[in-house]
């Protein structure tokens, strides 16, 4: 078995491991989305979605964080053709966007908390912070990740380790795309109708 | 500085001190024989470190093994309290230490007996099962281990520091919540279960590559051994169950520690959907554990029947229906939920539907025994108690699947029955049939048969004067989880049969370390050699015990019972073309990652929030760390000139 051989091995086997592990993921998304399904209309008196989320607002965040994606993406296609300065451009990109959304998603978080409407408030307040922070918790792991990286390629350039992990980067970082866009349609576009 | 940790925390009832004190005493004593060994240093480099599978599944079993006898120890004290506790008696426990034991017994013997002997065969058997030197991600394999090792010790931790969860195995609320159990017992109950169980679920994962992605060239998924099949069945329910069970413990500590409302009485919880939620977990978990087990049985009855397994084909379908209807039954568990007619009957309908691939595999295995050459030996003695005891199992099932039975039958014994004979019946039945047929192959030496079949009887007959009286109880309307009765019930003799029942399975376990020792001692006068069964797959085609490679070279598959076929036709296998191996480095990262786990769960527990916030970082750096190695840095080359010097002198010897 040659090297070059092992090395193509070790990445399928390892893409399809990381895609078993998105699915593990996918599944405790699911799990949090049925609480949310439980626990939504349970606001013990307490304001409903309707009145706490701002449409506009959640809106910009849905762009950025899928123009991260974007850029993700042309970062990965960079990567493989070893272009250095344009996967750090990319990816550069990618982390102020990331960053951006999560700063926007505190915001918003702390907005509420100051007002009262914690997650202590009620059952439908616990699950829409549970659920949304577990995906704000995944971002932050992804915009670490995203550092390391960055710093891995600088300093070691395209080996096919630092490659592999880069793809692996790329599926979470699309993983969490969808995810969100499941967040958006379920907990704030049906939230925000009045009811 | 210590959060809720004080000198106050620390046991003062006899029974808890003196366990806490003989357990504190036990680790001290196996600590100073290892230093009077001057062991360390090996103990370290061969077994801490190692990332081999068959170290990590031999690790998994002694824990695992440990863990039954402390289980146990639980039981003992359960049944002698209730064969006592009656009328003006009250026993020797009191109530508030006898509800920690059967928390205690429940969550040890699913989490870190069951499971652990579970993981246990998969790092054994599968890789060299399918023909392969290794799991797909050997380091994850090694940082589960460590995962559960960190579970066990929290567990474990709650004996001498604190409390454990008097809120039953599955904890369910409102009773753990802080309301009603404002201790730290549920905390010790939902880190340790955290924390072992993303272990299992990264075993799951790696598991699942492993057999998709490593089998031996030639075997296609219709050759794949029956014990593998079980296994990615099992596997499979792993990574769609476990997140659901990580889930249900997150959003239980929240609402203990930061005072959210997902499961309390009031603002606007629901303790109903914590209970759906951990039985949509719950009800894949017994598949989980039982398809391992059928798994092994499909290994044992052709091997000492002399006959091919019949139905392979019927088995995998099988599996898979049993993989599919696992998760459209949890309501069964909660009938008495009030759902409604039309629900329970869905669920009662499925529930007597799994049923039906289940028997497909009685039938298949008593078909391969049909006119094959038995030989009685134990493994096949505990296949043929199986069929005994999950058979009547089963059919209690099936009798409660029917709702309106199962008003009457809900919360009884009459139930703690019916799952005990699957668990100890299936379950543990089939991993000591699965322990007495391949531990000669990893120890290199044969364990004594006419103490072993000892050990089974006293396991069986033990096992049905158990439990055969709790059926009775049960329908008689004895509750489960009673630490004291009147004795106007006319309950009594009943629970003194069930107490001797346990004495009697006390003297199988004592036959069964009698066993161990006796085989360890005569272990020159027996040596197993490859293939002391005269078995069918290929983790016997291996020298024993198996080289640190498994295989020196990868075998190429053409039949279904690959050893056998070779045997059978007695062609002399082609000078075999040695090529170079990698594998991985030993690396103590894993070890380091359950260890700052520990401190991490430990800190959450007691509310220490600076070693909560150390812990953390430590995992986050460690991980780091190792995702930044490069992967040279991580594998070792042996060059085939060296594995065909290895090979030869294995030859040899």
């Amino acid at each position: 078995m040659s090297h070059s051989e092992t090395v193509t091995e070790t990445t399928t086997k390892t893409v399809f491991g990381f895609w078993v592990y998105l699915m593990t993921d996918c599944v405790l998304f699911a799990s949090l989305f049925a609480v949310y399904a439980v626990l939504h209309n349970n606001t013990f008196g307490g304001p409903p979605g309707s009145v706490l989320f701002s449409l506009p607002y959640v809106l910009t965040e849905t762009l950025i964080l899928l123009t991260s994606s974007f850029t993700c993406g042309l970062g990965l296609l960079a990567a493989y053709r070893q272009a250095r300065n344009q996967v750090m451009a990319w990816f550069s990109v990618t982390f102020l966007l990331g960053l951006s959304f999560l700063v926007l998603e505190i915001s918003e978080f702390s907005r509420l908390i100051h007002d009262g409407n914690g997650p202590q408030r009620s059952g439908f307040l616990s699950s829409f912070f549970t659920l949304v922070g577990t995906h704000g918790l995944h971002i932050t792991a992804g915009l670490i990740w995203m550092i390391v990286m960055m710093l891995r390629i600088n300093s070691r350039g395209f080996s096919p380790a630092n490659l592999r992990r880069l793809t692996l980067l790329s599926l979470f970082w699309h993983f969490l795309d969808v995810i969100w866009i499941f967040i958006f349609t379920i907990v704030y576009l049906t939230g925000a109708i009045p009811q | 500085m210590f959060g809720r940790l004080t000198l106050h925390s620390f046991p003062t009832s006899p029974i808890t001190a003196g366990a806490a004190a003989g357990m504190v005493l036990a680790v001290l004593a196996l600590a100073a024989f290892v230093t009077y060994k001057r062991a360390w240093g090996w103990l370290w480099r061969e077994w801490f470190t190692t990332t081999d599978p068959k170290r990590i599944g031999a690790m998994y079993l002694i824990v695992a093994l440990v863990m039954l006898l402390r289980g146990i120890s639980d039981v003992i004290m359960i049944r002698a309290q209730q064969a006592v506790s009656v009328g003006s008696n009250h026993g020797f426990l009191s109530s508030s230490t006898f509800q920690q034991i059967f928390s205690a017994h429940g969550t040890i013997m699913i989490f870190f007996v069951a499971m652990g002997l579970m993981f246990g065969f998969f790092n054994l058997i599968v890789p060299l099962q399918i023909g392969s030197r290794d799991v797909a991600f050997p380091f994850l394999n090694a940082t589960s281990f460590w995962l559960y090792v960190a579970g066990v010790v929290l567990v474990n931790l709650s004996l001498v520091v604190g409390a454990f969860s008097a809120a039953g195995w599955l904890a369910y609320p409102p009773l753990s919540e802080l309301q009603y159990s404002p201790g730290t017992g549920v905390d010790y109950w939902i880190w340790s279960l955290q924390i072992a169980g993303i272990g299992s679920l990264l075993s799951g994962v790696n598991f699942l590559v492993t057999i998709l992605r490593l089998r031996a060239p030639g075997m296609n998924m219709m050759r794949l051994p029956m014990f593998c099949w079980s296994a990615l069945g099992s596997l499979t329910l792993i990574v769609f169950a476990f997140p659901i069970l990580t889930v249900t413990l997150t959003l239980l500590a929240l609402d203990r520690t930061l005072g959210f409302h997902f499961f309390t009485a009031g603002a606007g919880g629901n303790a109903m959907m914590y209970v759906n939620l951990i039985w949509a977990w719950g009800h894949p978990e017994v598949y989980i554990l039982i398809l391992p087990a059928f798994g092994i049985f499909s290994e044992i009855v052709p091997v000492f029947s002399r006959k091919p397994l019949f139905g392979y084909t019927s088995m995998v379908w099988a599996i898979w229906a049993i993989v599919f209807l696992s998760f459209t039954v949890w309501l069964h568990h909660f009938f008495t939920m009030g759902a409604g007619a039309d629900v329970n009957a869905f669920f009662g309908i499925m529930t007597m539907i799994i049923a039906i691939p289940t028997g497909v595999k009685i039938f298949n295995w008593l078909a391969t025994m049909y006119r094959g050459r038995i030989t009685f030996a134990t493994p096949m003695l505990w296949f043929l108690g199986f069929v005994a005891t999950f058979t009547m199992g089963g059919v209690a099932g099936v009798l409660m699947a029917l709702p309106p039975v199962d008003f009457q039958l809900h919360n009884s014994l009459f139930l703690v029955a019916h799952f005990h004979t699957m668990i100890v019946g299936g379950v543990v039945f089939g991993f000591f049939a699965g322990l007495t047929y391949w531990l000669p192959k990893f120890t290199g030496f044969m364990f004594n048969e006419r103490l072993g079949r000892y050990a089974f009887w006293g396991w069986f007959i033990g096992f049905l004067g158990a439990f055969i009286p709790l059926y009775i109880l049960g329908i008689m309307g004895a509750t489960r989880r009673l630490d004291h009765y009147e004795a106007s019930l006319g309950w009594q003799p009943l629970f003194i049969v069930a107490a001797i029942g346990v004495a009697v399975v006390c003297l199988g376990i004592g036959f069964q370390v009698l066993q161990l020792g006796y085989s360890i001692w005569k272990r020159k006068a027996h040596p197993a050699g490859r293939d002391p069964w005269d078995a069918r797959t290929l983790e016997w085609s291996t020298p024993t015990r198996p080289p640190f490679y498994n295989f020196a070279v990868i075998p190429r598959i053409t039949s279904r019972d690959q050893l056998w076929a070779d045997k059978q036709s007695g062609s002399k296998p082609p000078a075999p073309e040695y090529e170079d191996i990698e594998l991985p480095n030993n690396t103590p990262m894993g070890l380091f990652i359950g260890a700052a786990a520990l401190v991490l769960g430990f800190a959450i527990i007691w509310h220490i929030w600076w070693l909560a916030i150390l812990g953390l970082l430590a995992i986050i750096t460690l991980i780091i760390v190792r995702l930044t190695t490069d992967d040279e840095a991580t594998l070792t080359t042996i060059p085939a000139a060296e594995v065909k010097k290895l090979a030869e002198a294995e030859a040899r010897a």
